[in-house]
């Protein structure tokens, strides 16, 4: 990546971390607000989850460039999550099918 | 580049840089080799000496009986240690460590024209974290607490309450952290530091099963460091991760918060150790590629079908992991998906076999030492492969779970699998590594010895399993009237797994004789293709090659009907 | 002969060795965390029904907040400090590393007086399985901090001068990559806050 910055990209970059700041620290306010709401468990998990997503999107997009980084690196990390939610979600499920019989 | 101006780079190195804290990828890759084959002598004799117990139930064990005790027997605790660190010293310190950190390392940068792994210091780190975790392992038998006797598995609740239980974890993150920043290491170096023209499809076998093994390790091995991190909890800081409400233990109710999992801890460490058992098979199948494309003087038949199919392998063992959890009351849709993809993942391993099996077909064949022993690993391989299937089935699994058919099963794969494997490699790089050939006729007294024995210590252990003998008992099932008719083959399989001990012994004159006094090996002694051989045997510290290296051809040219030698090297114009 | 591609892309990837084995490392490191929720999820279903929801009320949400903040701001900091040095101006990079570093500090210690404050009311990973977790995985989060805070150090003390000098890409290089390593501790922070606090 080094070699592409020219001074005037990585000063619009400077504006884009701002604005990241400003958006990451509006949705932990959010967050926050958002547990105070009357709503059920499974709608504030779903809730809390999809904010925490929009951020950590926001801080692996910019703060980590991913939306402009190698084809190698994604391809790595897209296994990566594959298996992540392969490690989640089938216990769970067993779990669940554990109960069931 | 010229290789003097290089001698004279590091000629100021000292001993200790140059063999213990060294950085070259040749000293660790060796520094591994010695340190793992110690450590399976060692597992095998820790074996040795639980195979006299069940031949011999009542006899003092020969020699080593004192450490024992008075009654110069096994107690069930220390055969419990035993077995416990057998399993663990023979996957975590023996095999893994030879087939990554030792042939991986040696043979990487080799195979694809590089001077060193991409991260030297890194590598070094590697080897000493994983020295660390094997002296921690080794000390917890000089441990008031002894050993850790609950299996290589650890099942909670026994483990959080067993002896010994907390050096294994420490050890294990030890043993962990050194394969991860191993594994990681090799990833990079084969995408980064490929020589020109060395393209994906060139690239030798070898190097493809440790490509896809580096991938298991990193993304599987993570996740039983989690759980280790939670039993260690569950045991220092009286945490209930694993431990269930109201258990009881000797009659009363366990003091600790309890509503945890014993099944939380099945599936993390599953998750790990299905993906583990294909660590210790790819690397193995990658070298009998390369040993049987040279020997048969052919290229691999099928050559883009096993890469893929060890792509998939690798893919879909992390899918797989709860066909160890049949019995724990999985309900019928799960047992369901989790036989289906055991199922499926065979297929990749038997595309592998096959084109091996084919490879052989019209090839003229030289029998030395090296391919012998990748000859034999192919039906050794395939038995161990079949007979795996019944156990992938809920139905049959039920029946054959925890008896001596699946220690049969797996040390099928493992032992004269795998382990025929690294000694077909062993023989086949021992003159790069050395520049020395290794006797031909002292590795047929190895081989053939070795392979009747091997099959006289796990074949009967199908019958033994067939008649429900369950593994991990201390009198091996004397106290089991179901188990009377096939008692007797303890004596038998002890037997040979002694014999099998002693034909070791040309092995290791062979390679001592061999280092000392073999004959000159040149660069290619084999004819062979792949890159490692264009360099100087052994290959020059730090730089490895005397020549800037480029790739021109596919990795196995054999028989090319062009060319004027039945062999093209990789770096030939 | 060096090894290849420390400084410059290799051509057919197009990356540094470092910033693909950050990466690699990272993606274990995924898992690894992933492993602990996988744990936190289960524990969860198999826990009694609101058992985790009457521990979770004993944690300190105002505290958690503070410190999701910092953490956050520590995050802008190093990146800035990176492009401080993409635009070549060495002081400014060493005030940003300052922030973030000092950042760093001020999480580790309100962590501390989360803590004690639970130990104060007897509250250990012992009593309960939300505990338990709760204390394993943050302090395991905390760990990742002091790791990161070790490295930061060494890139703030004086002789960083010196190696920004000899190899400024190089060192640039480096400091890209504890800035991916720190931003994946802030990522996981990020997750961590709901699951643990809030929920
Ligand atoms: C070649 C010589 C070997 C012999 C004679 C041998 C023999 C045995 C026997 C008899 C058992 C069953 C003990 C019991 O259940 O009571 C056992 C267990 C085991 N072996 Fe081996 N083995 C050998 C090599 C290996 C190798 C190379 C590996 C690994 C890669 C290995 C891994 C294991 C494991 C994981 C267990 C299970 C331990 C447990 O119950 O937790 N063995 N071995
Ligand atoms: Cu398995």
């Amino acid at each position: 990546m080094s070699t592409e910055h020219s001074k005037e990209s990585i000063q619009e970059h400077i504006r884009v971390y701002i604005m990241v700041f400003g958006a990451l620290a509006v949705l932990t306010v959010i967050t926050v607000l958002a547990s105070f709401l009357n709503v059920s468990t499974s709608e504030a998990i779903f809730l809390a989850l999809i904010i925490a997503s929009v951020k950590a999107s926001l801080v692996a997009g910019y703060f980590m460039h991913l939306i402009s980084e190698k084809s190698i690196i994604i391809s790595i990390l897209l296994l990566t999550v594959f298996f992540f939610f392969v490690m989640i979600f089938l216990p769970l499920i067993s779990y669940t099918d554990h109960a069931n019989i | 580049m010229s290789s003097n101006s290089h001698s004279n780079d590091h000629h100021d190195e000292n001993f200790i840089q140059k063999y213990i804290f060294s950085v070259d990828h040749k000293v660790i890759g060796i520094q591994y080799g010695i340190t793992s084959l110690l450590f399976l002598l060692f597992g095998f004799s820790l074996m040795a000496i639980m195979r006299w117990q069940l031949a011999y139930p009542d006899t003092v064990i020969p020699i080593v009986g004192f450490l024992f005790g008075e009654s110069g027997t096994l107690a069930s605790e220390q055969y419990n240690s035993l077995g416990a660190m057998h399993g663990t010293i023979m996957i975590f310190l023996g095999i893994v460590p030879l087939a990554v950190g030792a042939f991986g390392n040696y043979l990487v940068p080799l195979q694809i024209g590089a001077v060193d792994m991409a991260f030297p210091k890194l590598n070094a780190a590697s080897y000493w974290s994983y020295f660390v975790g094997g002296v921690i392992m080794i000390s917890s038998f000089f441990m008031p607490e002894g050993a850790a006797r609950s299996g290589w598995t650890s099942y909670p609740p026994l483990s959080i309450f067993e002896n010994g239980q907390t050096i294994w974890l420490i050890s294990m993150i030890f043993l962990i952290t050194s394969s991860l920043l191993g594994s990681m290491n090799i990833i990079v170096t084969i995408v980064q530091l490929r020589v020109p023209g060395l393209t994906w499809m060139r690239l030798p076998l070898f190097v493809w099963a440790q490509f896809v093994t580096s991938f298991l390790l990193v993304l599987a091995f993570p996740p039983l460091e989690a759980a280790a991190v939670l039993q260690l909890m569950d045991r220092v800081a009286g945490t209930s991760f694993f431990l269930p409400s109201g258990l009881v233990m000797s009659g009363e109710i366990v003091d600790v918060a309890g509503s945890g999992s014993p099944l939380l801890w099945q599936h993390l460490f599953w998750f790990l150790a299905h993906p583990e058992v294909y660590v210790l098979i790819l690397p193995a199948l990658g070298i009998v590629g390369e040993i049987l494309a040279n020997n048969t003087r052919k290229p691999i038949w099928g050559f883009k079908s096993i890469i893929y199919s060890m792509v998939f392998l690798g893919f879909c063992s992390f899918i797989v992991w709860a066909h160890h959890m049949f019995l724990t009351g999985m309900g019928q849709a799960m047992s369901a998906f989790f036989q289906t993809t055991t199922m499926i993942i065979s297929i990749p391993s038997v595309i592998i076999l096959t084109s091996y099996f084919l490879s052989l077909w019209g090839g003229s064949i030289r029998f030395n030492t090296p391919m012998l022993f990748a000859l034999a690993f192919l039906p050794m391989f395939g038995i161990g492969g079949l007979t795996g299937l019944p156990l992938g089935l809920a139905a049959s699994d039920i029946y054959l779970h925890d008896t001596y058919y699946v220690i049969g099963h797996f040390h099928y794969v493992v032992a004269p699998g795998t382990i025929f494997a690294l000694f077909a490699g062993i023989y086949y790089w021992f003159p790069k590594i050395t520049g020395k050939k290794m006797n031909e006729m002292l590795g047929k007294l190895h081989f053939w010895p070795s392979l009747i024995f091997m099959n006289g210590i796990f074949m009967p252990m199908f019958i033994q399993g067939l008649a429900g003998v369950s593994r991990r008992l201390a009198d091996g099932g004397v106290s089991y009237a179901h188990a009377s008719g096939v008692l007797h083959l303890n004596e038998f399989m002890t037997t040979s797994a002694f014999l099998l001990g002693i034909a070791q012994i040309p092995f290791i004159i062979n390679i001592i004789m061999s280092l000392f006094s073999g004959e000159k090996a040149g660069r290619n002694p084999w004819n062979a293709t792949t890159v490692e051989w264009a360099a100087p045997s052994p290959p020059l510290p730090h730089v490895n090659f005397d020549s800037d290296i480029v790739v021109h051809h596919s990795s196995y040219e054999y028989s090319n009907p062009d060319a004027k030698k039945d062999f093209i090297l990789q770096t030939e114009k | 002969m060096e090894v290849p591609y420390i400084v410059k892309e290799r051509e057919d990837t197009g990356l540094i060795n470092s910033k693909l084995g950050i990466w690699i490392f990272l993606a274990s490191e995924i898992m690894l965390f992933g492993g602990l929720f996988s744990a936190y999820i289960f524990l969860r279903l198999a826990a009694p029904p609101g058992d985790f929801d009457y521990w979770a009320s004993k944690l300190s949400v105002p505290m958690a907040t503070v410190n999701t903040m910092i953490l956050i701001s520590s995050s802008v900091s190093m990146v800035m400090a990176w492009a401080s040095l993409k635009l070549n101006d060495f002081s400014k990079y060493k005030m940003y590393m300052g922030i973030t570093l000092l950042c760093s500090a001020i999480f580790l210690v309100i962590k501390y007086f989360e803590y004690t404050g639970k130990f104060h009311h007897g509250i250990y990973p012992s009593s309960s399985t939300f505990m338990a977790i709760y204390f394993t995985l943050t302090g395991l989060h905390g760990l990742h901090i002091l790791g990161g805070i070790a490295v930061m150090l060494y890139f703030y003390l004086p002789i960083s001068h010196g190696l920004w000098r000899e190899q400024p890409e190089h060192f640039s290089n480096r400091v890209e990559a504890l800035g991916l390593y720190w931003h994946f501790v802030d990522l996981v922070w990020i997750f961590l806050f709901p699951v643990l606090y809030l929920l």
